[in-house]
């Protein structure tokens, strides 16, 4: 079985091929099938091969296809790498994205661009499933690129409205950003070790350099600026909530459960590389520290149903950047796990608020929709339960053990756990404000657009049909339980030198368990709560109209202003550059030698009139002014 | 004697479309068509057949020839194949096809005098690239040039004129400073030899000063680098782009272009290695200004032949750093790049050539939401811009990576500049893409109905299709198998190496 996963990600390459020659001419049933077939056959021969995988014992098994490029010593292959890391994304990739390309039918059944979305939904799974098996980092670079072009080209799916194709462009460029400085990081890794095969430069690093050597650090440096890129992390975190734009199920797949831990699963995957670099390994949980609280304070807010989403996926991937920071690799992979449990489940159940509710997006102007919505109010209880980390959820397990490594730190231990839990106690205060708001307190929907009379009388419909249905059961069963799941992933990690088993006080224990949960509480009395409701409001007016209140809600709403910075400090610059010069001064150059030419051209031309004696005059002239010059020279 | 036949079926091919026209107006495309295919059959031959001539030096050649010229001045009919010639070829005769193609309904007019043109510019490519005598290789240089000239400034668009005299002027130019540097080289040749001599093998031993030796050497960058064209001889370039026929744009960047990069690793380094090694800082900062400063001017433009225009002077950009890198990486990367380079630009120019058919119009702020309208061709477009941007698993990645890893051993603050290229890159491509195919669907004249004289455009025709089909599949080869190329180019390379040094010790 191993010496089939090539056909991993064949087989959704095949279905895109297969949508994409077709060009949208199949119906839509068949389109539908090959789509989440496709994927349903990857899901199944991930699932064997796993099984295959861990009943043998095996550390590792490299499968290679062909040689990609031969040149010099550079010999990248198309060479696919198994081992217990890889066959976790692989389950998670195939596993969450079949669930999604499920509901998807259900989701994009009339829309007029039914086979084009499948088409890049499989490209995008086979670029990812391609990202998680390269055995090296060009390969890994190809899926890296093909996973952001599906990103692009889904985000701005509904092309017609040009703010998509801005969010849409904004996100490729931005990630783009961290994939330049990824490409450099390849270059000098090759340079300095002759290879970009990441298991022989996971040998070979520790060989050639000391820890905390200069290549070292700069390898490790420039990787991370590639991993904040994809995994929208500060300081390119600008692009995830934009992305929004893109239909919701892209959002759960790309920007929530797969797509975005790219950079989590990049650094994982290079681990021993940061660790002979503790400065950028530090850096990477400073980073993720920082996200993870700067994003939980905006999603607080947003208005955006999933905007408040995509900036808790920004925050969650924080968590992970603090976990591999702090060196509990297996505990930020188990985070990524069950993340991408929650945050599909949270996502699609959006969506079927979204679909339901006629695609409005504000969560102020929902309200009450328990009983109208019950499958989505379920699922939202259920994954902000697991995003919150209330007791006994799959979230409760793998934030735990983030925090605990993190506070096992040696140098900054409490402070990373302080803002660990911090970020935590956000988390409940954001997720449940959303479920307050959108299915408890007032109805607030209006219909806008619609005039259709007799679709007044049934405006709210929940949208679910089995195929939406079916993946909303699982994922929850999933966030509820996937917390017990062992994530295989101790082989991959082992060389890393076991943690030393630290035993933090009850209390510790104790403070973890109840800030979640007095996070809801606060969320209900804030929001929630029928008795105070009036209560609940004065105190946020009062909140909201305290100048302080009033500047942080501003300043948080916009996300920390860096959208703006970012618009300041480079593209008005780069456009206002371009405006300028849009004529090209060296060209101006040539046209100014042109022009000189011409004049002169005329000026010559006088001397030709045509009359004897001008001409003898300038003869005689020039004698003279020769002869002058020679003798006094 | 397979050279000189290809160039002969070229030549002849050319002079029967023309005479064939007084016959039918729709002759001459055929016979093209005809000449295009025997000479595409002949190359494949030759591929297929690639065992090396038995009397090479360093075992690298396919073919070598050499027959007596002109006597008196040591002048020789002298032609040789090798892995990169051959490459060159193929890329030739395909382009050939393709832009034979392109022209299939667009020239209407004159269409004898045209198809000439078309193939006398490909006999003199052809020769270019394999002319092993500096004088014969000097004489097809300026074969290609005319034609091209004639192509521009006959079929062009509206201030085809001024675009013709400016590709003219500066080629020409260029060119004399090339003759005179050919002409030194072979005169220091009788100083040192007792004869005159333009074989390419002989003036590699020629021994020049160093100072010397760099003015020389400076005359063939100068006559290559215009040509190719690198910052800032680049500016005649957009002028004849977006007045040239669709069918003389894909020549001028598919192929034209690539004669340059050719004669910077063929004679520009070989003959004066000290000196190009010198001179390799000043070209890699000249490489990536260009790759840098050319992205920036494409962004800005509104006529979409324009920004093809500059676009291609910036992936240029990447060929001569990836040359003067001079390793393995950095030639191969060169090397894949011309070619990749070669499809993407010539599909590009032939949709916007496309557009402007069906519109009128080059400006993109007349276009939006083509994609509703022409979905084929607007997938198309997207798939070309995505190659151009170096989406890996297309050729164009394969060419930059490599050039940028190479250059990185040399050179890595040059580098880091020009990787930030592949930034700039997705900026303006995906402009495009969103300026033309995406937004709301609104035509030329602004309403979102076709003006009543206009008929509504219709989409891909069946000869456009199987043109962007073939180059399609083309690049896909070169981004997920690039070795059937890297391994033919790879003995000339490591020759190139092995005999000139790299420039780094």
């Amino acid at each position: 079985m191993l010496e089939w996963i090539g056909l991993l990600p064949a087989f959704p390459l095949a279905g895109f091929l297969a949508l994409v020659l077709t060009r949208g001419s199949l119906p839509r049933r068949i389109a539908g099938l090959i789509g989440v077939g496709s994927i349903g056959l990857s899901f199944l021969l991930a699932a064997l091969v796993s099984i295959e995988f861990l009943g043998s014992g095996l550390d590792s098994h490299t499968q290679p296809l062909w040689t990609w490029m031969s040149v010099g010593t550079f010999t990248p292959g198309f060479s696919f790498y198994l081992d217990g890391l890889t066959v976790v994304m692989l389950l998670i990739i195939s596993g969450v994205g079949f669930l999604i390309h499920l509901y998807s039918t259900g989701f994009m059944a009339d829309d007029p661009g039914f086979a084009r979305f499948f088409a890049y939904m499989n490209l995008f799974v086979a670029s990812m499933l391609v990202l998680v098996l390269a055995d090296n980092l060009v390969l890994l670079y190809l899926g890296w690129e093909g996973v952001g072009l599906c990103s692009y080209l889904l985000i701005g799916f509904w092309y017609d409205n040009p703010a998509n194709g801005y969010a849409a462009r904004k996100a490729f460029v931005v990630t783009r950003v961290g994939d330049t400085s990824m490409a450099i990081g390849l270059f000098l890794l090759f340079q300095q070790l002759g290879t970009l095969n990441i298991q022989e430069i996971l040998t070979l690093a520790p060989q050639q350099w000391s820890e905390g050597q200069g290549m070292a650090v700069a390898a490790a440096a420039l990787l991370l600026g590639g991993a904040v890129g994809k995994s929208a992390q500060l300081p390119l975190q600008t692009w995830l909530p934009d992305a929004m734009a893109g239909p919701t199920p892209i959002s759960a797949l790309i920007h929530a459960a797969t797509m975005v831990t790219a950079g989590v699963y990049l650094i994982a995957r290079t681990h021993i590389l940061f660790e002979l670099a503790p400065s950028v390994q530090l850096l990477v949980a400073f980073v993720g520290l920082a996200t993870l609280l700067m994003a939980g304070f905006t999603a607080l807010t947003q208005r955006d149903i999933k905007r408040i989403l995509a900036y808790s996926t920004i925050s969650q991937i924080g968590y992970m950047f603090l976990a591999l920071g702090v060196g509990a690799w297996s505990a930020a992979i188990f985070h990524l796990m069950t993340h991408a449990f929650f945050k599909a489940l949270l996502f699609l159940a959006a969506g079927t608020v979204i679909l339901s509710l006629h695609h409005e997006h504000d969560i102020f102007r929902m309200g009450d929709m328990r009983r109208k919505l019950p499958v989505a109010f379920w699922s939202f209880v259920i994954g902000s339960a697991a995003l919150t980390a209330l007791p006994f959820t799959s979230g409760f397990y793998s934030k735990d053990e983030i925090l605990l490594a993190a506070l096992a730190h040696p140098q900054y231990g409490m402070l990373l756990w302080l803002g660990g839990v911090l970020g935590a106690f956000m988390t409940a205060l954001y997720s449940f404000r959303l479920v307050f708001v959108v299915f408890f307190g007032r109805d607030n929907y209006q219909e806008h657009a619609s005039h259709d009379t007799h679709h007044v009388s049934s405006a709210i419909r929940e949208e679910t049909g089995i195929a939406m249905a079916l993946p909303l059961l699982i994922l929850g069963v999933l966030s509820l339980f996937g917390g017990l799941i062992h994530v295989p992933v101790d082989a991959v990690f082992a060389h890393a030198g076991a943690h030393e088993e630290t035993h933090p006080s009850q209390l510790i224990h104790t403070v973890m368990i109840l800030v979640p949960i007095f996070g809801v509480m606060i969320s209900y009395l804030l929001y929630g709560s029928r008795p105070y409701e009036k209560a609940g409001q004065h105190l946020r007016t009062q909140i909201l109209n305290s100048p302080l209140g009033r500047f942080l809600n501003r300043f948080w709403f916009s996300g920390w202003g860096m959208d703006a910075l970012y618009n300041f400090v480079f593209v008005k610059p780069f456009l206002a550059l371009a405006q300028f010069n849009r004529r090209d001064v060296i060209d101006q150059f040539y046209t100014a030698l042109a022009e000189l030419a011409r004049i002169s051209n005329r000026a010559l031309v006088l001397t030709q009139t045509g009359y004897l004696r001008w001409y003898a005059i300038s003869l005689v002239g020039g004698l003279v002014l020769v002869i002058g010059i020679g003798v006094w020279a | 004697m397979i050279v000189i036949w290809l160039i002969l079926i070229l030549f002849v091919g050319g002079a029967l479309a023309w005479a064939s026209e007084a016959l039918d107006s729709r002759l001459p495309r055929v016979t093209a068509l005809i000449a295009m295919v025997f000479s595409l059959i002949l190359v494949v031959m030759l591929c297929l057949d690639n065992s090396p001539d038995p009397l090479s030096p360093g075992g690298q050649w396919l073919i070598l020839e050499k027959w007596s010229w002109i006597a008196r001045f040591d002048i020789f009919m002298q032609v040789g194949v090798d892995g990169l010639s051959l490459l060159m070829l193929a890329l030739t005769v395909f382009l050939g096809l393709i832009a034979t193609g392109a022209a299939w309904h667009e020239i209407t007019e004159r269409p004898g005098f045209f198809y000439f043109n078309l193939l006398w510019t490909l006999a003199g490519v052809v020769g270019v690239f394999t002319a092993l005598d500096l004088f014969l290789f000097f004489f097809f240089w300026e074969v290609m040039l005319i034609p091209m000239y004639l192509i521009i400034a006959i079929w062009g668009h509206e201030n085809r004129a001024y675009a013709a005299m400016k590709f003219f002027v500066f080629t020409q130019v260029s060119g004399l400073i090339l003759l005179v540097a050919i002409l030194c080289l072979a005169y220091f040749h009788f100083v040192q030899f007792g004869r005159f001599s333009f074989d390419y093998f002989e003036l590699q031993n020629v021994v020049l000063e160093g100072r010397f030796q760099m003015l020389v050497m400076l005359g063939f960058f100068i006559g290559f680098a215009t040509k190719l064209p690198a910052f800032p001889l680049h500016s005649w370039l957009p002028d004849a782009h977006s007045q040239a026929p669709t069918a003389g744009s894909v020549l001028l960047a598919g192929v034209l272009l690539k004669t340059g990069a050719y004669g910077l690793i063929r004679f520009a380094v070989p003959l004066f290695p000290e000196a190009a090694a010198d001179f390799a800082p000043v070209a890699m900062t000249i490489a990536v200004i260009g790759i840098l400063y050319c992205a920036k001017l494409a962004f800005a433009q509104t006529d979409i032949k324009r920004l093809i225009a500059y676009t291609s002077v910036s992936h240029m950009g990447f060929v001569l750093l990836g040359v003067y890198a001079w390793n393995i990486y950095g030639l191969q990367g060169a090397l894949m790049t011309m070619l990749a380079h070669g499809l993407t630009s010539s599909a590009l120019f032939m949709l916007a050539g496309g557009l402007q058919h069906r519109y009128h119009t080059r400006d993109m702020g007349r276009m939006s939401g083509l994609w509703a309208k022409l979905p084929l061709m607007s997938a198309m477009a997207l798939f070309f811009s995505i190659a151009s941007l170096g989406m890996p698993g297309l050729g164009n990645f394969i060419g930059e990576f490599l050039s940028l890893l190479g250059a990185f051993q040399v050179n890595q603050v040059a580098t880091i500049f020009a990787a930030l290229g592949l930034i700039f890159a997705s900026v303006y491509s995906l402009w495009v893409i969103q300026r033309v195919f995406h937004g709301p669907y609104h035509t030329p004249h602004g309403g979102s109905e076709p003006a009543r004289d206009l008929q509504e455009p219709a989409d891909l025709s069946r000869v456009e299709l199987v043109c962007y089909g073939a180059m399609a599949i083309g690049l896909v080869w070169m981004g997920m198998y690039p070795q059937t190329f890297l391994a033919m180019a790879e003995p000339t390379m490591t020759f190139l190496l092995e005999s000139f040094g790299e420039v780094l010790p």
